[in-house]
Parts: structure tokens; C-alpha cells; sequence
């Protein structure tokens, strides 16, 4: 019997989990980042796919917390941790600048600020960033694979490269 | 009021201002590249940030997009998106250069002319929108200047939400298509698109006397 692999497909503000032989993927990062939490031994592994920095910045109530990366990445932990996975790693891309920060508005600076959301929320549950891919003003495509650990990346006009 | 629950006479309230605004840049547009530009029915939908991403060809569909925030009595983000292609033969039609191409190979000098000549492009599309919306509602509005980004669509729509998802998931959004056919060139498209803030739409629809 032949195992059949699926992409794992993680849209915007979303979040969700995968294990080998799967892979998981989300596309189109700009200022958003994307966040790999996984389990080298059990193969299990989760994305998050965050577009703002702090969930306290909201101005409405009911906003899904896997928007923010204060509250996304705690969750996404905890999903993992109830299948199972222990001795969590992470790797993480995204955070670019697209567009030139002039008299724009701070979001033109988002990036930035969502890295830095992201390593405090990582640093806080005492996960270790592995390797990271962020800033810069190219948006990218991200897929993992949890047999091999690697993050493949694809810019515009670039070839793929892993991290 | 909902906002996200629009009667059918509000959706098409907000047709009519897509119609309004979108006829009066393409008509800018065409008199910009000296073509017969067509407009399709304007297109009101109510959709999260996936789907508004899926609305311009996918979060992988290389783009040139043009933002501007709406300021004025009502606030929101307008968005030119268009086909790199297109891009390229906005660039050429307007600096007369028929080899001009978007790539990495363009040098730094051809390359900023070009956003020049496309942001001035989106200035003015913009602001026709804008001017014929203000007549239409008597409201006050203006765009910001333009933040030009040419890569994947779910990497530069995603900067033109982040505003509107700090109160919402969700957003309404009136999105126009246009379209250009001329002998020798293949037909191109883009896409205007309005999304005003949330609290904009109780705004609009008191003024106009719809509530």
C-alpha cells in the first residue's frame, strides 16, 4: 500500500497541525509571519499563519486569537502538546516590509513588529528558534515537512532554498 | 446595524458606488493610454481576508498593487490590483519605451521610472474614484499617497487589511473590474477594489438618506 502525501494548506489568521509523512504550507507571507512548531521524534508538527503583533491592540471583541501572535502561538503549542508532541522546536518566516515606509501609516511597519511579537511569544513558552528567514521586503511561500525538519522557502523570481 | 448582514437594496447602494467611482477612473484610464477601457458590473461581496486574497487570483498570484488609505468622512483602503503584464504596458504606453518589462533585470533607473509612472497611474485612477464618490454622496474624501508593491497577492493585500482587521475578520468589499482589448494585445485585466472601514457603511448609508 502506497501512503498517500498531503499538503497541509494554512490560510491567513489560521492555524493547524500535521504529521508525517505530510507536509504543511502556507502561501503568500508579506508582513504576516509563519510560525513552525514541531516534534522531530513524533513527527508532528504545527503552523500559524499571524498578522498582527498583540491581541490587546484589538479594537472589537469575538477576533479569532490565531490572528495575533501573543495568543496564536500558546494555542498552537497546546494543540501539538495534546497530540502528543513533546520537545517543541521552532522555526519561523516572514516580516517583510512590502512596501517603503513613508508617511504611511505604521503598518507599513508591521513586519518588525510581528518578528519581534513572535520571538517573545516563543521565548516566553521557552521554545528555541532553530533558523528563521525574516524581514527583508519580499513576500514568501513556506512549506514543511515534518521528516526532514526542513522549511522550504520560495521568494519571487528565486529559486527555493531551505532553512 | 450589522454591518454584515446587507439588505439587497444596501448591496446595491454599494453597486452604484462601485459603478460610480470605478466609471469615472476608467474613464481617466482610457483618456491616460488613449484605449476603449471596459468596466464589468461591480461585484459587492462579503468576505474574509482568504477570500478577498482569492478575489485577485490567490495568495501566490504575482500582483502589482497600488494602496491608498481613504481618508475623509468615510475611511477605508482602495486597491488597484493589476497583472504584472498590464503594469508593463501601463509603463510602456506612458514613457513610450514598447520593450519596457518588470523583472529583475530591469536596472534602478528604468525601474524608477516605472514606479513613478505607475504610482502617478494609481494617483490618478484614485483620485477620480474618489472625486466622483464625493459628488455622489456630498462627502468629503481623499486618498493617501500610494504604496506601490509588485510581488505575490496574499503578501500585499494582506498590509492593505491589516487596518480593518484589528476590528473585524470579515470585510465588505465593492470590487470592479476592468478590462482592455486592443488589436495585437491580449486582453488585461485589473481590479479596483473599495473596502471601507466597518463604521464607514452606517456613515454612507445615513448620508445618502438609506438607512
Amino acid at each position: 500500500m502506497t501512503m498517500m502525501k498531503t499538503i497541509v494548506n494554512v490560510g491567513i489568521a489560521d492555524t493547524k497541525t500535521v504529521s508525517s509523512p505530510n507536509t504543511i504550507r502556507t502561501l503568500g507571507l508579506g508582513s504576516c509571519i509563519g510560525t513552525v512548531l514541531y516534534d522531530e521524534r513524533s513527527g508532528i508538527a504545527g503552523l500559524s499563519h499571524i498578522l498582527l503583533p498583540d491581541s490587546s491592540q484589538a479594537r472589537a471583541g469575538n477576533i479569532s486569537p490565531m490572528k495575533y501572535a501573543d495568543t496564536a502561538i500558546p494555542q498552537l503549542l497546546e494543540m501539538l502538546h495534546e497530540q502528543g508532541a513533546r520537545n517543541i522546536k521552532a522555526k519561523m518566516a516572514g516580516g517583510a516590509q512590502m512596501f517603503q515606509a513613508g508617511k504611511g501609516t505604521s503598518f507599513m511597519r508591521i513586519g518588525d513588529k510581528n518578528i519581534e511579537a513572535v520571538q517573545n511569544a516563543l521565548r516566553k513558552l521557552n521554545i528555541k528558534v532553530v533558523s528563521a528567514d525574516v524581514g527583508g521586503n519580499l513576500g514568501r511561500t513556506i512549506e514543511f515537512d515534518p521528516v526532514t525538519s526542513k522549511l522550504s522557502i520560495r521568494k519571487r523570481n528565486q529559486d527555493v532554498f531551505t532553512i | 446595524m450589522d454591518v454584515f448582514q446587507l439588505t439587497s437594496f444596501q448591496k446595491d447602494i454599494l453597486k452604484e458606488i462601485g459603478n460610480i467611482g470605478a466609471g469615472n477612473a476608467a474613464t481617466s484610464l482610457s483618456q491616460l493610454l488613449g484605449s476603449k477601457i471596459d468596466m464589468m458590473v461591480p461585484n459587492v461581496e462579503i468576505a474574509d481576508f482568504n477570500e478577498v486574497i482569492d478575489l485577485v487570483g490567490g495568495p501566490e498570484q504575482p500582483i502589482v498593487g497600488l494602496m491608498f488609505q481613504v481618508e475623509g468622512e468615510i475611511t477605508g483602503v482602495m486597491a488597484i490590483v493589476v497583472d504584472v503584464e498590464e503594469a508593463e504596458y501601463f509603463v510602456q504606453k506612458l514613457t513610450h519605451n514598447k520593450d519596457f518589462q518588470l523583472s529583475e533585470q530591469t536596472n534602478g533607473a528604468e525601474l524608477e521610472i516605472a514606479m513613478s509612472a505607475l504610482s502617478e497611474i494609481g494617483n490618478i485612477l484614485t483620485g477620480s474614484y474618489l472625486s466622483a464618490l464625493s459628488d455622489f454622496t456630498g462627502m468629503n474624501l481623499q486618498p493617501s499617497i500610494p504604496h506601490l508593491g509588485i510581488d505575490m497577492a496574499g503578501a500585499i493585500m494582506t498590509v492593505g487589511l491589516l487596518e480593518i482587521s484589528q476590528v473585524t475578520d470579515y470585510c465588505i468589499i465593492i470590487d470592479t473590474e476592468i478590462r482592455q482589448e486592443e488589436q495585437g494585445h491580449e486582453q488585461i485585466r485589473g481590479n479596483f477594489l473599495f473596502i471601507p472601514d466597518p463604521e464607514s457603511f452606517q456613515k454612507l448609508f445615513a448620508k445618502l438618506g438609506w438607512n
